[in-house]
């Protein structure tokens, strides 16, 4: 019998509790238990960023993150930086210049991107592509996520706006 | 894929961690988890027991100390040395290294001494501390014991650090001339990387001594002696010229594996062109340290 480990977290601001064997993945504890499935798999080896999650505001790979690692943390996965009804600004911006197609990537990407305007609202050309080199994307080719965020860092927003606040939402837990 | 199951245990002090690594069965530190995670996903390494030494404290420390050197810790992210003061004014190559490293995931929680005990080939830090001539201070059961950055990767993920030895401070002597470092690479890791450290006379005139170090190429970092001893005592403005004098005896004497990463010939050649690279760079700094 594996034992099991009490790990509490603030997961998009609502506070959790759980108990889980140590060899969690935090992705599958956030999408299997927690019913979050906006959070993607893809390369499972760190390389993707299909699978970002922000811990206490910087992005990890939830792939390859032990669940135990986040107690007393605050877990940001793509629903908690989604508005109730419609986009966020990130959200919208890629939607305007077609930075994406699939869509496979995007939750990792919006995740990035608004670790990246937290710590530098105006990022250079050259520290967007610095950022988010880690982040894979197949179908648009760059160019257009590129153009997306380019037009974020132009823009001159209120502090309160520049970033969507997480919300509490109701999570469904999974108790199988 | 999950990691077969194991114990988790946190550890608050060195003393508790390097014990609870040392019981019975095969226990493992855990810091970043960036490479065990994924050797243990692939089933590669499997262990019993991880202790966990993020809530050590202290291991995170960046100082200069009263013997004008610099102390980083071993739990120190690449985040953290890449935007800390002290190494952004002292050793600003390093903390362009560190910037470097992998992606932004892995250089938020990822640390330099996971990476130095990883003992990964295609590496950054090991090549440039060994450049900066660092030592690297352990901790076991009988004590502490320092070991010196050239010595301490074995072969390939293979160190002299003990399982019961935790890596806790990296030391090196505050750089008093130019420090360079390039790498290329085509994939995630570097497939050559080139550190060069000068030590400068009196006045900055002239390289009292140079320490070269190139990576990735063999199973750990390998000195360029050859390249060593032809710019000792020399005038800055002739290194360029020298180097090229002896680098193509110089590059020859490396151990290089061929691999996904190139032939044996091209990796050479990438050596010795990062290497004239940073030369340039270290002149145009005329000796000065930043
Ligand atoms: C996608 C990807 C790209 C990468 N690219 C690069 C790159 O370009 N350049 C580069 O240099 N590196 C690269 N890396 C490696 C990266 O730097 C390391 O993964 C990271 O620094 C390891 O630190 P960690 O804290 O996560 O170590 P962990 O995974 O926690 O530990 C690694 C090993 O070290 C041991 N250990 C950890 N800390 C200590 C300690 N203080 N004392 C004793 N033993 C300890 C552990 O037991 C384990 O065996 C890359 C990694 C990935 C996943
Ligand atoms: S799935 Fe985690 S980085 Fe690719
Ligand atoms: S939109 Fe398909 S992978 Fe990026």
């Amino acid at each position: 019998m594996t034992n099991l480990h009490p790990v509490s977290f603030s997961l998009n601001g609502q506070p959790v509790e759980i108990e889980i064997p140590a060899h969690t993945l935090l992705i599958d504890l956030i999408r299997d238990r927690f019913g979050l499935k906006g959070t993607k798999r893809s390369c499972d080896m760190e390389v993707c960023g299909a699978c970002t999650m922000l811990l206490d505001g910087d992005p990890i790979s939830s792939c390859t993150t032990l669940a135990v690692d986040v107690d007393g943390k605050e877990i940001t996965t793509i629903e908690g930086v989604t508005p109730p009804n419609g986009l966020s600004r990130i959200q919208n911006a890629f939607v305007l210049h077609g930075g994406l197609q699939c869509g496979f990537c995007t939750p990792g990407f919006i995740m990035a991107v608004t670790a990246l305007l937290k710590a530098n609202p105006h990022p250079t050309d050259e520290e967007i592509r610095h950022y988010l080199h880690g982040n894979l994307c197949r179908c648009t080719g760059y160019i257009k996520i590129f153009e997306a965020v380019k037009s974020l860092a132009a823009e001159q927003v209120s502090e309160d706006a520049a970033l969507p606040v997480a919300r509490q939402r109701n999570f469904r837990l999974e108790t199988s | 894929m999950l990691p077969t199951p194991f114990e988790f245990e946190r550890a608050s002090t060195i003393a508790d961690a390097v014990s609870a690594v040392g019981q019975e069965g095969d226990g493992m530190f855990y810091s970043g988890g960036t490479e065990l995670l994924l050797a243990m996903k692939m089933r590669v390494i499997h262990t019993e027991r991880l202790v966990d030494i993020k809530g050590i404290p202290g291991l995170d420390r960046i100082v200069l100390n009263d013997a004008n050197e610099l102390e980083i810790g071993s739990r120190c992210t690449h985040m953290k040395i890449a935007g800390d003061s002290v190494i952004r004014e002292h050793v600003p190559a390093l903390a362009s290294l560190c910037a470097n490293v992998a992606n932004v995931r892995v250089r938020s929680v990822g640390t330099i001494g996971g990476n130095l005990c990883f003992g990964e080939p295609h590496a950054d830090p090991p090549t440039l501390l060994g450049a900066l001539d660092a030592r690297l201070v352990l901790q076991g059961p009988n004590g502490t014991r320092s070991v010196h950055a050239d010595d301490f990767i074995r072969s390939e993920l293979e160190t002299v650090r003990e399982p019961d030895e935790l890596m806790i401070v990296i030391i090196f002597p505050r750089p008093t001339g130019p420090i360079t470092y390039r790498r290329f690479k085509h994939g995630e890791r570097p497939s050559v990387n080139v550190g060069m450290v000068w030590s400068m006379e009196a006045g900055a005139h002239s390289i009292k001594s140079a320490r070269v170090r190139v990576g990735a190429l063999g199973s750990r970092p390998q000195p360029l002696k050859a390249v060593e001893g032809v710019l000792k005592g020399l005038p800055v403005h002739d290194a360029h010229r020298a180097i090229q004098s002896v680098l193509a005896q110089a590059l020859d004497e490396l151990d290089v594996n061929e691999d996904r990463h190139g032939s044996a010939d091209y990796k050479r050649h990438l050596a010795g062109v990062l290497l004239l690279r940073n030369a340039e760079e270290a002149v145009a700094m005329r000796g000065r340290a930043t």
